[in-house]
């Protein structure tokens, strides 16, 4: 990954994209191997790296019963932000993100599109040098992916921040990243832009290029806690 | 420090704005204060041991901290995968620092639910025998509350899944509660339960409290204060270490 680039992290489920992203973000320590981010090793110095990164996890990580700004507010508290600077970043984060009408409203009361939105803008508040998104979009309808991707890219723009992202939507790694990496089975495959992708493999779109690259045997899970708590959960949302 | 603030700030406020939740949880004990309170109050008497409500009132409260504490913890589980926890584990804060806040804030939580069944005690006719010793019970209130939230903060930290949450709530909750004296006098018991009631933390929980308020006790309040720091001490270092396991 380059400083600055938007890097989409592309693979079929169970690839390791988000185990990838769970050790960047210090959440896991890898078995073998080393990690590196910004010059330094999560595993060895977890508060320096957690002050580079923000990250929206695939699973929401908002506390619903919270206001927007209360979410805002203690994540700049968690991040050591003096109160001016946290109070002034949080209004300017909203108001880009559409979401400062909405600030005293519980988050519960959100729609899906607003939540990433407003996870994304408190990914942001401490101002990181990398982004990390596991499937923003997954279960958003269309005006609001595209809508949030209008906003990674103006921020990477506006801000240099790296955005390291994962998708299964093909057309949406084609879109916005600068580069692109194919991940299977815990070893990437392939690397590099959209363009060299598609030559590389002799393929005419990203979706045949990824396809050609990793196969079209549908990979079968084994079912997690985790996965069973999601059910759970979607249960419990109705 | 504003990190353990924040985080303790976090539960007091998701508290205070669950009214359904509030009301939710006076279930029980108001079943217990109502039905086995009157219900047996009778026997009790005719036993020669006085008013059962007096007796029973300081274990009721004392359940109800347990239970709230209990479940603080357990919503841990939940939110490890789809809420606010893991915004938390990455953020640049030691594990040490989440782990009081959000203890601490379960343990407040715990105590103004136990301060709310208290004034229902008073209502259905709790008398304590000294107004003097209700802030030295509400000490021992908020023992008990940090011993369980810790415990609770142990336990979440610990499960994987779901359906070890109903196996705890069976076989440790259940029994801390049933096991502490709170419903019945220790005086006399089988030796067998007797043996068991004294290794049960709440069990000098509720003495002490039942000591300071109705100047009934068992143990001796200074033994009961005594075991009761000890084992937060304990249940705390356990929960910190537990919690700073978390892999999410």
């Amino acid at each position: 990954m380059r400083a600055g680039e938007i890097f989409a992290f592309l693979g079929p489920n169970g690839a390791g994209k988000t185990t990838t992203i769970r050790m960047l973000t210090t959440l896991l320590r890898p078995t073998s191997g080393s990690l590196e981010l910004d010059g330094l090793d999560p595993a060895t110095h977890q508060n320096e790296v957690r002050r580079r990164f923000g990250v929206v996890f695939q699973d929401p990580s908002l506390d619903g019963d919270l206001t927007a700004s209360e979410n805002m507010e203690i994540h700049g508290v968690l991040y050591h932000m003096p109160r001016q600077a946290r109070r002034e970043r949080s209004e300017t984060l909203l108001r880009m993100f559409e979401l400062w009408e909405r600030r005293d409203d519980l988050v519960k009361t959100f729609s899906g599109g607003m939540k990433r939105r407003l996870e994304i803008a408190r990914g942001l508040l401490h101002t990181p040098k990398v982004l990390f998104l596991d499937e923003p979009t997954l279960g958003l309808d269309p005006q609001s992916r595209n809508q949030m991707w209008t906003h990674v890219k103006n921020l990477n723009a506006s801000e240099r921040v790296t955005v390291f992202l994962t998708t299964h939507y093909m057309d949406e790694a084609d879109r916005v990243a600068d580069r692109i990496a194919v991940i299977d089975h815990g070893r990437i495959v392939a690397m590099g832009s959209s363009a060299e992708l598609k030559q590389q493999t002799g393929a005419d779109s990203l979706e045949a290029a990824f396809l050609a690259l990793t196969g079209t045997t549908i990979r079968d899970e084994s079912a997690t806690a985790a996965d069973q708590m999601r059910q759970v959960a979607r249960v419990w949302r109705r | 420090m504003a990190v353990i603030f924040i985080l303790w700030l976090r539960e007091v406020k998701k508290y205070l704005r669950s009214r359904v939740q509030i009301i939710a949880s006076l279930g029980a004990p108001l079943m217990y204060l109502g039905v086995l309170g009157f219900g047996l109050g009778p026997v009790f008497q005719r036993a020669g041991e006085g008013s059962y409500l007096q007796f029973m009132a300081p274990g009721v409260i004392g359940m109800t901290v347990l239970f709230t504490a209990m479940f603080s913890g357990f919503a841990m589980l939940w939110d490890r995968q789809f809420g606010f926890l893991k915004e938390t584990l990455v953020a640049p804060v030691p594990r040490l620092a989440i782990m009081i806040g959000r203890t601490l804030g379960g343990a407040t939580v715990a105590v103004l639910q136990g301060t709310l069944i208290f004034v229902v005690t008073l209502i259905a006719g709790f008398r304590p025998s000294s107004l003097l010793a209700v802030p030295l019970a509400f000490l021992v209130i908020g023992l008990i509350a940090v011993i369980f939230s810790a415990l609770a903060t142990a336990i979440g930290s610990s499960l994987k899944e779901m359906q070890g949450f109903q196996m705890v709530m069976n076989f440790l909750v259940m029994p801390l509660f049933f096991l502490s004296g709170a419903i019945y006098p220790l005086e006399g018991l089988p030796r067998v339960l007797a043996a068991f009631t004294r290794v049960d933390p709440l069990t000098y929980g509720v003495d002490g409290m039942r000591g300071l308020l109705t100047g009934r006790t068992h143990f001796g309040i200074a033994l009961d204060v005594a075991v009761l720091l000890g084992v937060g001490v304990l249940f705390v270092a356990a929960g910190a270490w537990r919690f700073s396991k978390i892999e999410a």
